[in-house]
């Protein structure tokens, strides 16, 4: 790609024989990001840009009674500050859900790190400078921060008059949504119980910390629109939130994407994407906008926090007899995807385990926290850390193994889940927990080496505070499931275009979607298919871009399977086409053109037989054959709003962890020895990439696990860390060998069979860490993080 | 100020540089060269690492000025020409690039580790290797590209 010219070169995969569904090709855009030449979003650049800064509300909750520009605008570089008195139209909201978000804050800011305004000057320390002059008169408005105070009688609302879907049920205007899942009869469940544990459980604010910051290029177009280079999860979803906002139709808004370092569920909603638009479009000049790493964690939504209050029952036989379960998440100021969120916690509150009475409440709260949405694993990552504390507990009390008692409630094909649905392909719960728990432990005390101590393979690591006193291991298991793709009755379709030419007489695919490629290896499992579906060895990825239709979202593991999906089946159209083709050249002179079994291999047309029938080139001659086609999975339903039934899900995954850990009691510090995975992939497409995908997704529920919170202060709904100083995201000292175990039962609902696999990891990996840290301790710890101070009070 | 430096082997100068700027951003904003990142501007996640006189650093935390007269190595100087560099292949075998943003310098401190120890402990490669984070991988498959690479340079791959 070149420097300044954008993303307009394609990136050309040349294959050859082979490299199809099932093996482990190398990425297309591999030597690009080894050589430092892949262009991410943050290294565009144009002739003439400016760059752009944003000016963000330095309180959680105010009146803002005036912004004064007249300093900022003085200063030399300076070519525009806009605040909300400049939004060119009265569409001056946005949002994934719910359009409840402002452009630029006008009267009143909700949390900390809000945008107030935006500067365009030619430097960034400039813009930066300039931004930092504008003065901001506010009052500041009493916080609301937890259950109790956004619930209260007199509590402020956060958004008095709600018109959305949600308004008309919640119990309270500060509840974004509330979704209760009701089956069977707790009450008489509970009286065949013989034994009960309840626990409340805490889950901290974590954040996605890609390593990209949010970043992009806007350029005004001579046709009054603008054309927006910037790295998201969803191209077509950007755009239909930000051309209102600047009064352009959606055409006049084209989108490419621009690369992406890293997303999980972090740029799902909207960053600079409007404001550099507003900028670029004030000014006539290209507007760059890159955020620092502390405007970053505020450019984004968060993990949800949350609280968990959770019943089990169960027979002496280790039956669970019913689970009941008050799941309270922090969708902070503004709505983001928190509805659905609630619906994935409702839906998936008792984890992959058969439970038929069952009484679940799921909601959102509105506060002046920072807004929480997306991140991966979505609304079942709180959920299954609880459930699974409380398994472990259940276990104790009936003195089973924790991995004896799990199997004899897991789920299997078959199972009936609280929400009334079928699960209809195969659920290997069992079977998962099985292999973890068959692994050789890796060995005690490796640390002693011929050369003494090695202190970097303790907990404390090279601070060396620790030669193996006091040091402790522990052993702890965990499984989880997670929906696969958008549910709820949600269209959750993706479009393709595929094209197939002969060039030099060497048929060549090109793949056209507009899927975000985050770092998942979408784009490498789009060749795969092209080959295998096309029998060629040349494919080359369009850029993807807004000149195709939408692709749905890089999120809740659904590109593979979906855009993958979409690219399957153009496939197939255009070898329709091209056999018919054939036939219509060919089949006159040669019989066995019109028999129905035809294949496309190697180049070439081929019968069933094997025998050769016409090289492609030949067929296509100087015809190109494109089609461009939708493709949806099969529909879902929405949860009913009062019981939750409904068959509101698509597909399933299921992972399960094996956690070895070492803690060093007198000191409360935590070394993770090793975090064993089996996971049912379906079908491992590419098994290289999906064996990263597991590993990643086990690691980011690691940095929860021990590591990783957003602080806010609950004085001030203030964040108190938004650095990597302060939150500390894994490296690699602190994460362990991650055995992978792929298991491929094909799903016969998707295509090639395969399942969804970004996020299951990222639950069981969290839940297994805490069960392995209480095996060695001995200590409840109801809370994630765990830290120093809850091993080693005082 | 200008700045003069040699980077990837190419004498090369700065022009109108504010002092206030780090050698990360005048190699990317200045001088062309992006393939440096910039992840944090703090010295926490090493996505800036390039070799300043032969030390693996972050580039977000080397003033402009102090870089006068030195030589530095990026991403872009690994590879031979066409020809990539036993580190950036191993990389690319072992599964070890997913978003990539950490890859630069995650390449530039291994290619430095390996120069300093061509036969790394996996301990030694963690220890080296954790002042770069990665949000991707698990680090799983950071690990065998280091080993990789080390194997195949002392086969003289």
């Amino acid at each position: 790609m070149a420097r300044n010219g954008l993303p307009t070169a394609t990136t050309r995969t040349t294959g050859s024989a082979g490299g199809g569904v099932g093996e482990s090709v190398p990425r297309p855009d591999g030597r690009l990001k080894v050589t430092g030449e892949f262009a991410y979003s943050s290294d565009l650049w144009h002739e003439d840009m400016l760059w752009g800064r944003t000016l963000r509300s330095p309180v959680a909750h105010a009146e803002i009674l005036a912004l004064d520009t007249t300093r900022a605008l003085a200063v030399p570089g300076v070519h525009a500050v806009l605040t909300h008195e400049d939004l060119p139209t009265a569409v001056r909201h946005y949002g994934l859900e719910i359009p409840d978000t402002p452009v630029l804050a006008r009267d009143r800011v909700r949390h900390h790190g809000e945008p107030l305004a935006l500067v365009a000057a030619d430097h960034p320390e400039t813009a930066r400078r300039a931004a930092d002059l504008i003065e901001i008169v506010h009052r500041e408005l009493p916080l609301v921060t937890d259950e109790s105070s956004a619930l209260a009688p007199d509590a402020p609302l956060l958004h008095p008059g709600r018109t959305d879907p949600h308004a008309a049920h919640v119990p309270h205007p500060n509840v974004v949504h509330r979704q209760p899942v009701r089956r069977g009869d707790v009450a008489a469940a509970r009286r065949r119980a013989d034994v009960i544990v309840r626990g409340e459980y805490v889950f901290g604010m974590q954040d996605q910390a890609f390593l990209g910051p949010e970043s992009g290029l806007a350029v005004p177009a001579e046709d009054g629109g603008v054309d927006l280079h910037v790295a998201t999860q969803w191209l077509h979803a950007d755009r239909r939130q930000i051309a209102p906002v600047l009064g352009l139709p959606e055409e006049l808004v084209r989108m490419t994407l621009a690369g992406v370092g890293g997303a999980f569920g972090g740029r799902e909603d909207l960053s600079m994407q409007i404001h550099a638009s507003l900028l670029a479009l004030r000014t006539g000049r290209p507007v760059k906008m890159v955020y620092d790493r502390a405007e970053s964690f505020f450019g984004h939504v968060h993990r949800h926090p949350a609280r968990l209050r959770y019943e089990h029952g169960a027979t002496r036989e280790g039956r669970l007899t019913h689970v009941s379960a008050r799941i309270v998440l922090d969708g902070g100021a503004y709505a983001s995807s928190s509805p659905a969120v609630v619906g994935n916690a409702a839906s998936l509150a008792v984890g992959p385990y058969v439970v038929d009475h069952v009484d679940v409440e799921a909601l959102a709260l509105y506060t002046n926290n920072p807004p929480c949405g997306a991140m991966r694993g979505f609304g079942a990552v709180q959920a299954c850390f609880a459930y699974e504390a409380q398994m472990d507990r259940l276990a104790a009390e009936l003195g089973l193994h924790p991995v004896e008692l799990r199997r004899r409630n897991a789920m299997s094909e078959g199972s009936t889940l609280p929400t009334g649905q079928r699960v209809d392909s195969p659920a290997p719960v069992a079977e998962l927990l099985r292999r973890v728990r068959e692994r050789p432990l890796p060995p005690a005390r490796q640390w002693e080496t011929s050369e003494g101590v090695d202190v970097r393979q303790l907990p404390g690591g090279p601070s060396n505070s620790t030669h193996g006193e006091g040091v402790v291991r522990g052993v702890g298991y965990a499984v989880g499931f997670k929906n696969v793709g958008y549910s709820e009755g949600f269209d959750d379709h993706s479009t393709a275009r595929v094209r197939l030419e002969a060039t030099g007489g060497e048929p060549v695919a090109t793949v056209h979607t507009a899927m975000a490629e985050v770092g998942q290896g979408g784009v490498t499992v789009h060749t795969q298919i092209a080959r295998t579906e096309l029998g060629v060895s040349r494919v080359i990825l369009a850029p993807a871009d807004t000149r195709v239709g939408s692709a749905g979202s890089t999120s809740a593991s659904r590109q593979t399977y979906v855009t993958g999906g979409a690219v399957r089946n153009a496939c197939a159209l255009v070898r329709e086409r091209v056999l018919e083709l054939g036939r219509r050249r060919f089949g006159a002179a040669e019989p066995a053109w019109l028999s129905e079994e035809l294949l496309l291999a190697d180049g070439k047309v081929v019968t069933a037989g094997g025998e050769v029938l016409a090289g492609l080139g030949d067929v296509l001659g100087g015809e190109a054959v494109e089609v461009e086609r939708a493709w949806r999975h099969r529909p879902t339903e929405p949860f009913d709003p009062h019981t939750g039934q409904g068959n509101g899900h698509v597909q399933y995954a299921f992972a399960a962890h094996r956690a070895v850990v070492e803690v060093d009691t007198e000191l409360g510090l935590v070394k993770v020895v090793e975090l064993a995975c089996a996971q049912d992939v379906g079908k491992a497409v590419n098994p290289l990439s999906v064996t990263g995908q597991v590993q990643g997704g086990t690691a980011q529920g690691l940095g929860i696990a021990v590591m990783e919170e957003i602080v806010v202060d609950p004085a001030t709904a203030r964040v108190r860390n938004p650095s990597f100083t302060d939150y500390l995201i894994p490296t690699l000292l602190d994460t362990p060998p991650i055995p992978v175990d792929l298991l491929e039962l094909a799903d016969p609902h998707a295509p090639y069979g395969l399942r969804g696999a970004g996020e299951a990891p990222t639950l069981s990996s969290t839940p297994a860490i805490v069960a392995a840290i209480r095996d060695a301790t001995g200590l409840a710890l109801r809370r994630v993080p765990v830290r120093p101070e809850h091993i080693a009070p005082g | 100020m200008h700045v003069a430096l040699t980077v990837n082997g190419r004498p090369l100068r700065a022009e109108d540089v504010w002092e206030g700027e780090s050698l990360l951003y005048v190699l990317r904003e200045r001088l062309g060269l992006p393939g440096s990142k910039n992840a944090c501007e703090q010295g926490e996640c090493g996505s800036c690492t390039v070799r300043l006189d032969g030390a693996p650093v972050c580039a977000c935390l080397v003033a402009a000025g102090q870089a006068e007269g030195s030589e530095v190595v990026t991403v872009e100087g690994l590879a031979d020409g066409e020809e990539l560099a036993p580190v950036q292949r191993a990389f690319l075998d072992a599964g070890a690039v997913q978003c990539g943003f950490c890859t630069p310098g995650l390449l530039v401190a291994a290619d430095a580790l390996l120069r300093r120890r061509p036969a790394p402990a996996d301990e030694d490669i963690r220890e080296a290797l954790a002042g770069n984070l990665c949000r991707c991988t698990g680090y799983e498959t950071i690990m065998d590209a280091v080993r990789l690479a080390a194997a195949r340079r002392s086969e003289g791959a």
